[in-house]
């Protein structure tokens, strides 16, 4: 038990840490760097509570594809970052105005009558060896939630459409290769016989 | 599961087969040959209509019935918004053919996104559990950001794409944000169960209330009443005409059946608390697009405060809580999108030849122009206004009824005395069409659907006002009154 807290903390402070600093970091790259490190750690909670395939899911999806890609992007653009801050100063009072207001309500929220207690959650007991919590998740995504998770597909579905209606643009009179075309070529279409009476030495 | 649980989401399996149809076929059409495309969404609205009425809901008065464990729900008022928003659904797709074939703009891309937001709204009308909103508002959101930036040679349509697509992020969270604070402090996603948990543990659940404020503002961002309503003017003006038909019609009735399936079948112990948000929102989003309307000389930024002050009066048909208002509102959103329709078909009808009407000028003098037109455009000026024996004007006596019948009188009279300051810039524009000497003389033509659909609009405008019984009376029993 004190092994698993310990792992807990640790990996909690770190998310904690990293998390904060995604958002005040200078550098965009590294508050890309820092978005990995909170995953990361996130990932190794979600371990503790027994939920390894999101666990690897988010390794392996967000990690490994989302925000590599996010990282070329990132370093891709050339991202100026003072025009960014612009209006910083000025907005600051009404946002930390709404900021704070948020937060209390918050606070209030979470303390009202113990709801969000430690004491309120009993330990869950811990799955047995052959528990497998894919096949858990498979079995939930396709029976209670077949209708949001195919309705899911259709959401990326209109994404990769979306992306494609606003960026393609087909520029006429471009010239591209036909790999085809260029097999089916016959000798006739590049070569010429020309018949020519044989030169003669100049000065003969 | 059975099959004929299956069969109750038919029509939007028939929408989702087609749109993916369209999307194929349209890869081994040459340019000429697009018309084919119009065709087939035409005939997918069509025969979706046709699915849905088969359903059996309509005729028989059935109380409802759900598939895919409870997520999804079929009763007669999702039936009656469904086929009301194939019917407009119809309506836009005659008008924008017209402008997009005007503008160049005529490609695929726009019907079969049109069609899998239309897809979007069918399932937001039928959602029953909290995820199935969400997907359903995402579907329809996603595939209005990628049409309102359709023109792709328009910096003010990426511009208002952008601000739509930030804002409209945003209220999403919101919205999940609240959503899960009520998932946990009831422990479901489906509707009924978290009514039943509400029941059960009772209602001054401060947790709750939290959850109920963001759902509020998702759901009014979705509507764009104020103070959640930046986004409509720059979205209407910046968007493509044929967009904005869209924009400002069938997604408001999908926004209208989640406020009902949220507020009342889920949080309908809230009542108190939920009430005196919407009386707010209601009171300051007829204010406010009333009074902004007037200085507008913007024609679609004119139709997009005016959007703001109907919404508000949907909000009223809301906020009592009763049957009788909730058949109120569904009818003044029915209403609402058939004038906006109108409205905004005026406006491609008068941005031919590749200028786009946008400024009031452009209605001057149009009863020298085309008399029948303009008598249309007065028409739905007048409904709007809330003239009567235009359907608009029964549309605001319900909803009227509704509240005063729940005893906030006070309520009901600001929004009449704003309702008549409103009635000042529509008619302002029936001056211009009839009193001022026009700045362009070309006579207007449009091709016969157009015109067909246009003059169909029209009547429904004036029909479904004078015999105004057969549509409340439709409203009413979806809501068994």
């Amino acid at each position: 038990m004190i092994v698993q807290e310990l792992i807990f903390y640790a990996f909690s402070l770190v998310m904690v840490f990293a998390a904060v600093a995604v958002i005040t970091v200078r550098n965009p790259v590294y508050a890309v760097l820092f978005l990995v490190l909170a995953f990361f750690s996130a990932a190794a909670i979600w371990m503790l509570l027994e939920a390894e395939f999101l666990a690897i899911i988010l390794v392996v999806v967000y990690v490994g594809a989302v925000m590599v890609l996010f990282l070329f992007v990132v370093m891709m653009l050339d991202i100026n970052l003072v025009p960014l801050k612009e209006g910083f100063i000025r907005y600051l009072p009404v946002a930390a105005i709404v900021a704070v207001a948020m937060a209390i309500e918050l606070l209030m929220v979470l303390w009202s009558r113990g709801r969000f207690g430690v004491d309120m959650f009993p330990v869950p007991p811990p799955h047995s060896a052959d528990y497998s919590n894919t096949r858990e998740l498979g079995e939930l995504l396709y029976s209670n939630y077949l209708l949001p998770f195919e309705v899911a597909g259709v959401v990326l579905l209109v994404a990769i459409i979306a992306a494609v209606a606003l960026t393609l643009r087909t520029r006429p009179g471009i010239k591209v290769q036909n790999p085809s075309v260029q097999v089916r070529t016959r000798r006739d279409a590049s070569v010429r016989l020309v018949k020519m009476k044989s030169e003669k030495p100049r000065g003969a | 599961m059975n099959s004929a649980q299956l069969l109750l989401a038919a029509p939007e399996f028939w929408v989702l087969v087609m749109a993916c149809v369209i999307m194929i076929v349209d890869l081994f059409l040459r340019e000429e040959r697009r018309g084919i495309i119009h065709m087939l969404a035409m005939l997918t609205v069509i025969f979706a209509a046709i699915i849905t009425l088969r359903g059996d809901f309509l005729a028989n008065g059935l109380p409802s019935a759900s598939a895919f464990n409870d997520s999804f729900i079929r009763d007669p008022m999702g039936d009656v918004l469904k086929v009301f928003s194939f019917v407009l659904m119809g309506l836009i797709y005659t008008y924008s053919k017209f402008y997009l074939r005007n503008f160049k703009m005529f490609r695929a891309d726009f019907y079969t996104l049109s069609l899998f937001a239309l897809l979007g709204v069918m399932l937001l009308i039928s959602a029953n559990s909290m995820l199935m909103m969400y997907l359903g508002l995402e579907l329809i959101s996603l595939s209005v950001y990628a049409l309102v930036a359709f023109n792709r040679e328009s910096g003010r349509g990426s511009e208002s794409a952008m601000k739509y697509f930030v804002l409209g992020s945003m209220a999403s969270g919101m919205l999940l944000y609240g959503m899960s604070m009520i998932y946990g402090a009831t422990g479901s996603l489906l509707i009924p169960d978290i009514a039943e948990a509400i029941r059960v543990q009772g209602s001054d659940d401060i947790l709750l209330i939290f959850g109920l404020v963001f759902v509020v503002v998702g759901i009014a961002f979705k509507f764009g009443v104020v103070p959640f309503h930046m986004w409509i003017p720059d979205v209407y003006e910046g968007a493509p005409p044929a967009v904005t038909l869209f924009i400002s019609s069938v997604p408001k009735l999908a926004a209208f059946a989640m406020a009902y399936r949220f507020l009342s079948s889920g949080l309908g112990d809230l009542h108190i608390h939920w009430e005196s948000m919407l009386a707010s929102l209601a009171i300051l989003s007829i204010i406010l697009g009333n009074l902004a309307a007037i200085m507008q000389k913007n024609i679609k930024r004119m139709l997009a405060y005016s959007t703001i002050s109907h919404m508000g009066f949907v909000l009223l048909g809301l906020l009592p809580g009763t049957a009788f208002g909730f058949g109120a509102a569904m009818y003044y959103v029915i209403v609402y999108g058939i004038m906006s329709v109108a409205a905004f078909a005026m406006i491609i009808l008068l941005s031919s030849r590749g200028v786009e009407a946008e400024t009031l000028d452009d209605f001057k003098g149009l009863n020298q122009r085309n008399p029948y037109y303009a008598a249309i455009m007065g028409l739905v000026l007048f409904s709007m206004a809330g003239v009567p024996p235009m359907v608009g004007f029964f549309a605001k006596l319900m909803v009227l009824k509704a509240v005063v019948e729940a005893g906030m009188i006070w309520l009901a009279v600001s929004a009449v005395v704003f309702a008549v300051i409103g009635a000042f810039y529509y008619l302002r524009v029936v001056k211009y069409m009839y009193f001022d000497e026009p700045e362009n003389e070309t006579s207007i033509t449009a091709p016969v659907d157009f015109g067909a659909a246009l003059t169909l609009n029209g009547i429904m405008i004036i029909g479904l006002g004078i015999f105004s019984s057969s549509l409340i009376t439709i409203c009413m029993t979806s809501f068994g009154v």
